[in-house]
């Protein structure tokens, strides 16, 4: 009965997703990892959040994290750019690659993989300074520009990449706190690339906005993929179906299942993930 | 139905303490109103910006604004930024399980209750004596320079005596800025001292601001410590040196109530100068109030 | 899983001393140094207080002129048939330096303040935090701290030109500058340190007992002595010590309103001096490095330890009230 159901509904959830990837590199026949899990745990002093993570985030690709609330999705999003390290008491075990290099690893500049690694957050938080600084702030700090007119064009280039240059490039010395919240977390995601980063996490980006921003976001998320690798957390389960290319089923700190969006949501292997995905508990 | 003795114990509770509290508000009332009563029709632009004359029975008090704000302006140069930096470890760098954090708190606490007269014998046994005096033998080879009461000791007595308020007014602003936006700063590379320099702290401004501001009213109002340490009662001269003595508004109150020659005679100039100094008082407590509650306001959920 | 295939380009990740890191260990040591400054003054306070204070002991001058004896022993001052014992006369012929009559006064005027200001502030505070409406409570509140914001000159000024006039002619005393007179404005500085701490202790206790009490049938006043004031005793409790420790210290008030006499007695309608009185009024006079010097300066010191222990007291009291309000 149940399996019935499950074949029945998705696919009207799934787009055209796996067919054409514009953007892509048609040369390229491997699929290249950017960011791999071995045996990864994570604990919050004596509590552990996560449990032997083992997966690969493939280059150029959206692999969407979904979940109940709770399972360790954000931490394990988190982990990736260590923002976890700014609680006390936390301990990793296992291994997290990026590019083969293991980030927890001791000779690692936390500073330097957080430029190549970037995120957005669920609420948009702009400094309370001006779009331009805003999105100069990544560069300013990490002194990627030399000379003086660069900034500007760095700027551009990074707030036309996030489609939001044509509406506010008469106003980018105005206070960023004066924009709406889908043109405030437009610009997180422009802030976010202009340091020109390889990986992108976002957490929840669209879920403190309107269903028009988040359409919007989804059409950027979408455009981006052919330049950046993007790992997206989302509670809505439609718009890993509708965006990513690649999800992955966290429940209570583990990973449960990891694979392609359409073959995911149409034909789970594990009870759990089939369980989540029509609604029995989440 | 409750009974008639504990309805009247409960009327008679709320009567007690409500009169406990009109009584302070009326003391308050009567403050205000004498000192304003005797002390207004004096104040005009004239009375603020020219000399006293006669002995201190007319004229102005042009000069006690004067040294009072010197040693304001003097006394914030040291004190902001020893306060900024102190709060700044606290909110932002400090372990709060670690020994030097408790003990930096607890001395913090301490020094906000030393009394005002040692600082007065602070200033005097350490700023006159030994650092004044050791300048004296290292540059001047033992003549009196600084080795004497001073506008720059009293500044610094003052600010030794105000970081406390700096402190815990600049905390307090950091706090509030909202985790997010540190996060964010973070997230895009950069390091701590970035997050706090760059982005912290400008959004806190208003909250140093109102450190400073009470700082500033604190070291207008508070005699004990610079008495034997720059105040004086009668300079023919602004002070131009940091060597120089001073006058000092609440200096002058005191001095004007207690040794003047002809105490009546002085009396109208003595009210219109409590009314000066408090009303500058209130004026800055206003002020900094004002700022902190904007900020407050700025600064709720984001 | 399948072999895995890296990029070429590999994103430099190792940490070598570059120029941002060198500079991010500079500023973290010196925000750090200097946050040792609170802690530093403390200390210097301290140390050159004594500094002035402790040749006292051990000064050839000063052992013949005074000693820990001379300063709280009784002597024989005075003639056969009018002893004083306590006397504080440190320039006359034969200085006398008993801290006595000094520490009497202190104890007076601090009395006669704590009597006035604590429940003065303890029933404002309640009444404040249990009784009133909202608007009353945004009314007072900003009061009391308009009563703080008074520099203690003004208080003593006031004291001194106003209030004593006042008491003499009300209550007929003999000397218009008194014990009375400087309590009761220190009492004025007193307040509104008591009620903020005590109004913070009540505010504290949780909502949620009062609306038990409530619920159970018990009037506003009550809950207020049976529930909440219990409550937030220790809280209380540290308001007065602090409150006691400003009294103790303060200065200007009572030089301008107590009449500055050293007397030995019990009556609070005489003229008092008090501790930091005393170095206030001698210290300009006084000569450099003499005894009167020292034992100005070890005045100075008691004083300093006393509040520095009463203040930890009160700070600790706090402390374990608000880590056990917030395990409740």
């Amino acid at each position: 009965m149940v399996t019935a159901t499950v074949n029945r509904d998705f696919p009207k959830l799934r787009t055209n997703v796996t067919q054409a990837q514009p953007g892509l590199d048609p040369g390229r026949q491997s699929t290249e990892v950017r960011v791999q899990a071995k045996d990864f745990s994570l604990w919050y002093g004596d509590r552990q959040a996560l449990r032997n993570i083992a997966m690969e985030i493939p280059s150029q690709r959206i692999t969407a994290i979904i979940g109940p609330s709770g399972c360790g999705k954000s931490t394990f999003l988190r982990a990736i750019n260590r923002m976890n390290d700014l609680i006390a008491g936390v301990r990793t075990g296992g291994e997290l690659l990026l590019d083969g290099t293991n980030i927890n690893g001791r000779d690692v500049d936390v500073v330097a993989l957080r430029r190549n690694v970037g995120m957005v957050f669920q609420q948009p938080n702009p400094f309370p300074k001006s779009i331009f600084d805003n999105v100069a702030y990544g560069l300013r700090v990490n002194g990627l520009v030399r000379r003086s007119g660069e900034l500007g064009e760095r700027v551009e280039e990074a707030l036309r990449q996030a489609a939001i240059w044509d509406e506010i490039k008469d106003r980018l010395h105005k206070n960023a706190l004066t924009l709406s919240g889908g043109e405030q977390q437009r610009l997180c995601i422009a802030r976010a690339l202009a340091v020109r980063p390889e990986v992108l996490l976002m957490d929840e980006p669209a879920s403190a906005l309107d269903p028009v921003s988040t359409a919007k976001i989804e059409e950027l998320i979408f455009v981006l993929k052919s330049q950046y690798t993007i790992v997206i957390v989302t509670h809505n389960m439609q718009q890993a179906a509708r965006v990513s290319d690649q999800t992955a089923f966290f429940l209570q700190g583990e990973l449960i299942e990891c694979g392609g969006t359409a073959q995911l949501f149409t034909n789970p292997s594990d009870k759990r993930t089939e369980d989540y995905i029509t609604g029995r508990f989440g | 139905m409750i009974g008639f003795k504990r309805a009247s114990f409960d009327q008679g509770t709320r009567w007690l303490t409500a009169l406990a509290a009109a009584s302070i508000i009326v003391i308050l009332g009567i403050l205000l109103g004498i000192i304003t009563y005797y002390g207004w029709h004096r104040i005009s632009w004239e009375f603020l910006t020219s000399a006293p004359t006669h002995g201190m029975t007319e004229g102005g008090i042009f000069p006690a604004v004067f040294g009072t704000a010197a040693l304001v302006v003097i006394m914030s140069v040291f004190v902001a930024p020893a306060g900024v930096l102190v709060a700044i470890y606290f909110s932002e760098y400090a372990d709060r399980t670690s020994w030097f954090y408790q003990l930096s708190r607890q001395a913090v606490n301490n020094l906000a209750g030393v009394p005002s007269i040692v600082f007065g014998l602070f200033g005097l046994g350490f700023f006159v004596q030994f650092v004044g005096k050791g300048i004296d033998r290292a540059m001047y080879g033992g003549t009196l320079h600084y080795g004497q009461p001073a506008l720059i000791w009293a500044a610094l007595t003052m600010a030794v005596l105000t970081l406390p308020v700096v402190i815990v007014s600049v905390e307090e602003a950091l706090q509030s800025v909202p985790r997010s936006f540190r996060e964010a700063s973070y997230a895009l590379g950069s390091t701590k001292s970035q997050a706090v320099f760059r982005v912290v702290l400008p959004h806190a401004m208003p909250g140093m601001l109102t450190g400073a501001v009470l700082a500033v009213s604190r070291a207008a109002g508070e005699v004990a410590p610079i008495l034997f340490v720059g105040a004086a009662y009668y300079l023919p001269q602004l002070p131009t040196k940091l060597t120089d003595q001073f006058m000092h508004l609440g200096y002058h109150v005191f001095i004007l109530s207690t040794q003047s020659p002809d105490v009546d005679a002085t009396k109208p100039l003595l009210f219109s100068t409590v009314f000066v100094l408090l009303a500058l008082t209130f004026l800055l407590n206003v002020v900094a109030v004002v700022i902190r509650a904007r900020m407050r306001w700025a600064h709720r959920s984001v | 899983m399948a072999d895995v295939v890296y990029p070429v380009k590999q994103i430099a990740l190792s940490r070598h001393w570059t120029l941002r890191q060198g500079r991010e260990w500079i500023i973290d040591k010196f925000i750090r140094v200097n946050a040792g400054l609170a802690i530093a003054i403390v200390f210097l306070i301290l140390i050159f207080v004594a500094r002035e204070a402790v040749p006292l002991f051990y000064e050839p001058a000063s052992k013949v002129e005074v000693g820990l004896g001379r300063m709280f022993l009784p002597q024989q001052y005075g003639t056969a048939e009018a002893p004083l014992h306590y006397v504080w006369h440190p320039v006359s012929t034969v200085p006398k330096y008993s801290l006595i009559p000094l520490l009497l006064g202190t104890f007076k005027v601090t009395l006669i303040a704590m009597l006035f200001a604590v429940p003065l502030s303890m029933l404002a505070a309640l009444y404040t935090a249990e009784f009133a409406p909202r608007w009353l409570r945004e009314t007072v509140k900003p009061a009391v701290e308009l009563l703080a914001g008074f520099p203690s000159v003004v208080l003593g000024f006031f004291a001194l030109i106003v209030l004593a006039s006042w008491l003499q002619s009300v209550f007929d005393l003999d000397y218009r500058l008194n014990a009375v007179n400087a309590g009761m404005a220190l009492s004025l500085a007193v307040i509104p340190i008591i009620y903020t701490v005590c109004e913070d202790a009540l505010s504290a206790v949780p909502r949620r007992l009062r609306e038990a009490s409530w619920a159970l049938g018990a009037t506003r006043a009550e809950t207020a002595f049976r529930v909440v004031l219990p409550s937030a005793l220790p809280g209380i409790f540290a308001g007065i010590v602090l409150g006691f420790g400003r009294a103790i210290g303060e200065t200007m008030i009572v030089l301008m309103a107590s009449g500055n006499a050293a007397i030995t007695s019990w009556s609070f309608t005489e003229s008092v001096r008090t501790l930091p009185a005393t170095i206030a009024a001698e210290l300009a006079e006084v000569v450099f490095g003499s005894p009167h010097y020292r034992v100005l300066f070890f005045i100075g010191l008691l004083l300093f330890l006393l509040t520095l222990a009463l203040n930890s007291f009160g700070a600790w009291v706090i402390e374990r009230f608000r880590r056990r309000l917030v395990g409740e």
